[in-house]
């Protein structure tokens, strides 16, 4: 096995194990820690590929930012221990159903691309930053303008909803 | 055995160099604290340590005996595993920011490899350093929610509210130096601030004045240092978020918090003031003794100062000392080499000692900003300020150009 398969490995073993943990650990704590593994070690992943921005702005947003808000606010609402209510039995059977399908089809999506995975620069589209950035800013600046003012529209939407009343 | 050192050499270095770095790391972040003392204390007219050793210069090394051998009991009611967690976490972020660093351009050149000073250079160093202090306020936070007590959450929930605060202002103030570098590599940032004719007037702090004082804010702020030290604010919450650990978790968190200064410190010469480049222009070849000078005065000094020392203890090792600082001046002068190899380290040491003074002075001068002041200082001017700098800096390269 070659050094990147191996830290491959270990990364994507860490993802897994951090996903299972977010749903079984019963804190939201624990939850939200196990939440923070998954995106460090999406950002491992990223950064295998190549693509050392993308991993580096993943760990600056999610792992930092929206991920410590998330601890924020729990630690504000000092949430306790959650408790389990009365599961729905006809939940559970969709849900599986619901699990197998998805599961066939990434199965069968990887199992017919007949190309093999390229690193971020063997792929000739984006190899620095500097090609991220011009791409994002000239080629496809409209849509990138629309999403932030999308984010825009959300934060004012937001702010009415959390106004206090006259 | 030979075969495998010579098929991982690459490896091993950097090995070597990791230990090596966490070995400089840590004494300076122990005499950091000897320094903060004894500076602190002749602001306030008294001797600050000078009962252990010299000058008391062996403090540093009882504190840490102290640390070790403390009782360390764990409060009732915790949550262990995250109680744990927390002190590891605060540390090993702050040393792993330390690689990114650079500490000089030439490499040495061993055993058929070239050594650079640094372990990583990486590509998105500046972004990496950001993504590292970004992870860093879980430290702080974890410890003040995990600890079961009342002011160390208190002191947790302030910490989390003020580092997401100050790090959009923290990562605004550094763009204009990013656009005028072209490049988020802490190495061809420093590259770029070279002027061989006018030397220090290339560096960025000059078209980037409010830059450097906006980031120099708002990385005090991040750091938890004096004024914004509100997360352990002693006349309101004990000692915040470390209120409850002991013994060596607590000297962890300290020892993050002095990595963490000297990594700022790293940070503002590197991106403000020109790293390792000399402040004389190039011309100026007699600069290129300053070195050694520095070292043979400082030297002849700590003889002059031994030899009046009051203890017997001090009359033998001060000279000692003293001599020794002397010798490596005269090998500086002996060995132009050496001389020239050590220029540009010497710089960036001096530039990071000058910043880890002005963090130890602003400790002795200024008082503790009140929450509210600090939450509506860090949204409503530095924020702004930095997001004006940002588009001021952008016309003004489409107008002028990076030089």
């Amino acid at each position: 096995m070659t050094p990147q398969l191996v830290v491959f490995f270990v990364l994507a073993t860490l993802a897994v194990l951090g996903s299972a943990s977010l749903i079984f650990q019963k804190h939201p704590i624990h939850s939200a820690l196990s939440l923070i593994v998954v995106m460090v070690a999406l950002a491992g992943l990223y950064l295998l590929m190549g693509a050392e921005f993308v991993a580096a702005v993943q760990i600056i947003v999610y792992g930092g930012a929206i991920m410590v808000l998330f601890v924020f606010v729990i630690m504000l609402l000092n949430a306790g221990v959650e408790e389990h209510t009365n599961i729905s039995k006809l939940a559970g059977f969709p849900g599986l159903l619901l699990v197998v399908a998805l599961t066939g089809f990434v199965a069968a999506t990887i199992a017919r691309t007949t190309s093999t995975v390229q690193t971020a620069s063997q792929t000739g589209m984006i190899s620095s930053t500097k090609d991220l950035s011009s791409m994002l800013f000239r080629d496809f600046v409209y849509p990138f303008e629309l999403t932030s003012f999308l984010i825009l529209v959300a934060i004012m939407g937001a702010l009415v909803l959390a106004q206090r009343e006259k | 055995m030979t075969s495998f050192v010579s098929a991982h050499a690459e490896l091993l270095i950097t090995v070597v160099k990791i230990a090596l770095l966490l070995f400089i790391v840590l004494t300076v972040n122990a005499y950091l604290t000897w320094f903060e003392r004894k500076v602190v204390a002749h602001m306030q007219s008294r001797w600050g340590p000078h009962r252990v050793g010299p000058h008391g210069l062996l403090q540093p090394l009882a504190d840490g005996l102290k640390f070790l051998f403390k009782e360390d009991p764990t409060p009732s009611g915790v949550d262990k595993f995250v109680y744990f967690l927390a002190p590891l976490l605060a540390l090993a972020l702050a040393l792993t920011s330390i690689a990114v660093i650079p500490f000089g351009p030439d490499p040495i050149r061993a055993w058929g490899h070239d050594i650079y000073l640094g372990i990583a250079d990486l590509n998105i160093g500046v972004l990496a350093l950001f993504a590292i202090t970004a992870l860093g306020v879980y430290g702080v936070a974890l410890a003040g929610w995990s600890s079961n007590s009342k002011y160390p959450l208190l002191g947790g929930l302030r910490s989390s509210a003020q580092m997401i605060s100050y790090e959009l202002a923290l990562t605004l103030s550094v763009v204009g130096v990013l656009l005028i570098a072209g490049s988020f590599n802490l190495k061809e940032i420093i590259a770029s601030q070279a002027s061989p004719r006018y030397g220090i007037l290339g560096w960025h702090i000059f078209p980037q004045l409010i830059g450097f004082i906006c980031f120099f804010i708002a990385a005090v702020a991040e750091t938890n240092r004096v004024p914004f030290d509100l997360p352990e604010a002693e006349s309101e919450l004990v000692a915040g978020f470390h209120t409850e650990y002991a013994s060596f978790k607590f000297a962890m968190f300290f020892i993050a918090e002095y990595t963490s200064m000297i990594t700022v410190s790293c940070l503002c010469s590197i991106l403000f003031f020109g790293g390792w480049l000399s402040p004389f222009p190039a011309t100026w070849t007699w600069t290129h003794y300053l070195p050694a000078a520095l070292l043979l005065l400082s030297g002849a000094w700590v003889i002059w100062d031994g030899v009046r020392y009051e203890t017997i203890f001090g009359k033998l090792i001060l000279p000692v000392i003293g001599a020794a600082l002397c010798g490596m001046g005269a090998l500086l002068l002996l060995f132009p080499a050496i001389n020239d190899f050590i220029q540009a380290p010497f710089w960036l040491l001096s530039k990071i000692f000058v910043f880890l003074f002005i963090y130890v002075w602003m400790r002795g001068t200024l008082p503790r900003l009140r929450y509210d002041q600090l939450m509506s200082f860090g949204w409503k001017i530095l924020l702004p300020v930095s997001i004006a700098n940002v588009i001021f800096t952008s016309f003004a390269i489409l107008k002028w150009g990076t030089r």
